[in-house]
């Protein structure tokens, strides 16, 4: 029983700053399926990638035997070489391109140097019926669905003579007869002899579909259940998944009152036309003065689309229902017009749509309210400085001056100036994405206790979070979200990890 | 600018001589252009024995670079907001013949003609705007398509006519004439001298108060012995072009035209929330929008004004030949962009300075001048002017490398 096709020792790897994978180590047996799972940010993506070869070997330690030989992958074409063949979550598929030509894109079947198209549509056809697809191999990726547009990637990974097929949360973005197909469908390559690593949060398919369960914590294996031996249950997976110890980094606020409703959504429902589905569904929620709210959920939950809906829709979603800032409906239109009414929004990712990074902190400090040091339209620079001075010294980024160029500071100090940005524009809500995403603990307590100070001055925060310690530690209320929805609300008291995991996992 | 606020940090490092090296390497693009400029200068002037840095020399030089500096200017927003606009050169052909044409067909007089022509030229670049941010086509292909419609709309209008040669003595001034001389004090233009030495009081007052102003915030400030250094030296500079220019007919409209274009776009691009904006959406579009900055009108601002500034290098190149011909504003817009591009902008977006697109035109004039008067061939002209144009991004490239 020691017919391994996949055994990773040891394997540790560390990011600056942080160690993303303590000597994990991962087994997967030939023909079977593999699930693999954990909280966000528990190390699955980054191993996925060891394994693969988007780390190259030497940039990380312990050794990988692949079909009983050690492997050491400089590129991905390497692992595909190998046999090894991963699907992201973001399909990597050229939609302008024939299904077939997608299929043996890397791949051409050529002859001298020419490639032999009509042979490809032949080859192409075969891989389609392995894949149960029922379609003109012609027909451009963009004009399918997401769905079958999965399973063509499956039929191109299926052409280079797969042996380990790797998909990285498949069915997130499909509906639910979608899900079952593709679930229908492993079990059949399972058949034919390929070994499958699935990585999902949806607990009931794995327990649907799953030989074993590998489940990782905080960048270590934590165990791996065998369903031959009935090991596998949700509780039990659940459990594992969130068993870490609660520390005390979150620091509590004596004083808690509540007032009126200062925002509320009833039946908000967007939909993406660029997606060409619903975002956010029949959502109802409201956040109250002085009080923070988490919204907790997994990966493509839904939850930066409703803040984004939210905060005056800057990806132009179709919007319906209704918004309420204290007590008023209001319609935002754009960005500036959510500023306004009160309400900042601190992005998830401060890179690429949070901070001008080339400029420096002052002009990020008050981009969003540069009427407040101005006249007339000119700005008066010295009022700008001290501004900007007094926000450094109040959230203590940690910096020379305030002419400093924000792509030089640490992911937590820039998150600082982030959030100084949005207090200069003295809203009344602040919706935070990922506050403490990729800064350190000590950055942490800092941004937790400004949080605190910010509601003691009346302020309200809606947190999106999907730190499951976070949410419980900060937030007063919380929602949990899945596909879209809001699957469930739980006042503090009575919110656990479990209970939200169940939520989360619905 | 951000000349005190750098060196705001140096003080504390003490050393005069350290402080002024740290203010040399933290603004090294910045002064590595001017350096170039003087030591370009400085090798066709001796090559020359002098006539380089003739009165009349540098008088010519300086209007020649007109048309093209304005041109710049614009092109400098155009890229800092991640853009490009190639229809500028032939819709500065274009718009010079309009002008001449209202002048010489519909018999209007100056006043009228300028305001209209920029209007129009206003108009052309808001639907460059059009096109680009609420269409949503690549700029470059927008004013592509622009620069063949103005290509063929400047031929049109010429076509009966051929070149229209224009009498109005007022309108050809405007590249041609100087500002009236009152006097000439031992050789030199009495009214040139009288703006030199305003503009140095000018300056002088204005450091000096923005300096006060920040002591008065409690701000740290270069140190008096850099200040006053600095305050001479800008001084001596003011005073030497002045000194050249007024030895030969003084400024010339053209020049006063280029300086007050320059001196507005400095004060926009640098102290008003629109500047801000402006470079906001250069340096991240997504971040501006989720700012609340309307990115839609600054691209319009822009690109608009971009037509504003066509309009005017229009009128400046066909006042300067006194006619309008079939073929004015060729290749105007790529001197443009490579004025820009050694004046130190990024095509990355978010970078760049008006004054540097200024410093960058005049380099590239003087080269022109400067191989003209050692009579090289137009040949290796290009290729000379080429080679500057990539050492100077080279240069960028490895600076801004450097720093991160």
């Amino acid at each position: 029983m020691s017919d391994y096709i996949l055994e990773m020792r040891n394997i540790s790897k560390s990011f600056p700053g942080v160690k993303a994978l303590t000597d994990v180590s991962f087994k997967v047996r030939r023909g079977e399926i593999h699930c693999l799972v954990g909280e966000n940010g528990a190390g699955k993506s980054t191993l996925m990638k060891v394994l693969s070869g988007v780390y190259p070997y030497g940039t990380y330690t312990g050794e990988i035997v692949f079909e009983g030989r050690q492997q050491r992958f400089q590129s991905i074409s390497d692992s595909v070489k190998a046999g090894i063949a991963i699907i992201h979550q973001e399909l990597a598929l050229f939609p302008d391109l024939s299904v077939y030509e997608n299929i043996f894109a890397g791949n051409e079947v050529q002859r001298h140097g020419l490639v032999q198209w009509n042979e490809t549509i032949v080859r192409a056809r075969e891989m389609l019926r392995k894949v149960k697809l029922d379609i003109n191999p012609s027909t451009l990726v963009k004009d399918l669905g997401v769905g079958k547009q999965q399973l063509v990637e499956i039929a191109k990974a299926l052409s280079k003579n797969v042996k380990l097929l790797i998909l990285d949360e498949p069915t997130a973005a499909l509906n639910e007869t979608e899900s079952e197909n593709l679930l229908k469908l492993l079990r059949e390559l399972k058949q034919q002899g390929i070994t499958c690593i699935l990585i999902s949060h949806k607990l009931k398919e794995i327990i649907a579909i799953a030989d074993q369960v590998t489940v990782l914590r905080d960048g270590k294996t934590i165990c791996t259940l065998d369903a031959a031996k009935d090991e596998i249950s949700e509780n039990v997976i659940i459990r594992h998944m969130v068993g870490r110890e609660l520390e005390d980094i979150y620091p509590k606020r004596t004083v808690k009152s509540f007032g009126d409703r200062v925002l509320e959504i009833r039946n908000w429902t967007a939909y993406d036309p660029q997606l060409g589905r619903y975002v956010v569904k029949e959502t109802n929620l409201y956040v109250r003065k002085g009080e923070i709210v988490g919204i907790a959920g997994l990966m493509g939950s839904g939850r930066t689309e409703l803040a984004l809906s939210i905060f005056g829709n800057p990806k132009g979603y179709k919007l319906q229902g209704e918004l309420l800032v204290d007590g008023v409906p209001k319609t935002f239109r754009h960005p500036d017009d959510a500023i306004r009414a009160g309400i900042a929004y601190v992005s998830e990712d401060r890179k690429r749509n949070g901070l001008f990074l080339i400029q420096d902190i002052r002009r990020n400090i008050t981009a969003a309210n540069l009427k407040a040091v101005s006249g007339g339209g000119w700005i008066n620079e010295n009022e700008e400085i001290r501004v900007s001075n007094f926000y450094k010294d109040a959230l203590n980024i940690k910096t020379p001056s305030v002419e400093q160029i924000v792509g030089n500071l640490s992911g937590g100090n820039q998150q600082k100036v982030s959030l100084a940005k949005w207090l200069f524009a003295q809203p009344k809500l602040l919706i935070l994405d990922e506050p403490t995403r990729g800064i350190d603990v000590g950055a942490k307590y800092e941004i937790y206790t400004i949080m605190n100070d910010l509601i003691s001055r009346g302020m309200s925060i809606l947190m999106i979070s999907s730190e499951l310690g976070e949410v419980l530690g900060m937030s007063d209320r919380v929602y949990v979200m899945a596909e879209g929805r809001i699957t469930g609300e739980l006042p503090i008291e009575e919110a656990d990890q479990e209970k939200i995991m169940q939520y989360a996992t619905l | 600018m951000n000349l005190e606020a750098n060196s705001a940090q140096v003080v504390a490092r003490g050393g005069f001589f350290r402080e002024v090296r740290s203010l040399v390497r933290e603004n090294v693009r910045e002064y590595g252009m001017y350096i170039a400029l003087f030591v370009i200068m400085l090798i066709f002037t001796i090559l020359t024995d002098g006539l380089f840095m003739s009165s009349r020399n540098i008088s010519n030089l300086l209007d020649a670079t007109g048309y093209i500096a304005v041109l710049a200017v614009g092109m400098t927003l155009v890229i800092v907001i991640r853009h490009i606009d190639l229809s500028v050169g032939f819709a500065a052909g274009f718009m010079g013949a309009v002008a001449a044409i209202l002048l010489t067909q519909f018999g209007l007089p100056v006043y009228a003609t300028i305001p209209i022509v920029l209007v129009l030229g206003t108009l052309a670049g808001l639907v460059n705007g059009f096109l680009v941010a609420s269409v949503g086509i690549p700029a470059f292909v927008a004013t592509l398509a622009g620069m063949l419609i103005f290509r063929g709309a400047l031929l049109r209008v010429t076509e009966k006519t051929g070149t229209i040669n224009i009498k109005d003595e007022a309108f050809n001034a405007i590249g041609n004439g100087y500002i009236p001389e009152i006097a000439r004090v031992g050789g030199l233009c009495l009214s040139s001298l009288l703006i030199g030495a305003a503009a140095i009081l000018l300056y002088v007052f204005s450091q000096i108060r923005s300096r006060r102003n920040k002591l008065k915030y409690n701000f740290e400030v270069v140190s008096t012995g850099i200040f006053v250094l600095k305050l001479v030296f800008v001084s001596a500079i003011i005073a030497y072009i002045t000194y050249i220019l007024a030895g030969y007919n003084g400024f010339s409209w053209t020049v006063v035209t280029m300086l007050l274009v320059v001196l507005i776009y400095h004060f926009l691009t640098t102290k008003t929330v629109l500047g801000r904006h402006i470079y906001a959406v250069g340096s991240n579009p997504e971040a501006a929008h989720l700012s609340g900055i309307n990115v839609k009108k600054i691209t319009y601002v822009v690109f608009g004004s971009m037509g504003l500034l066509s309009a005017l290098s229009g009128i400046l190149f066909t006042s300067r030949l006194q006619s309008a011909t079939t073929t004015a504003g060729t290749l105007f817009e790529l001197d443009a962009i490579a004025a820009a591009y050694v004046g130190g902008v990024s095509a990355a977006g978010g970078v760049g300075k008006v004054t540097g697109s200024i410093i960058g035109a005049i380099v590239m004039a003087s080269l022109s001048s400067g191989m003209n008067l050692l009579g090289v061939g137009i040949s290796y002209q290009y290729m000379i002017r080429g080679a500057v144009l990539a050492l100077a991004v080279i240069f960028d490239v490895m600076t801004r490398k450097k720093r991160s």
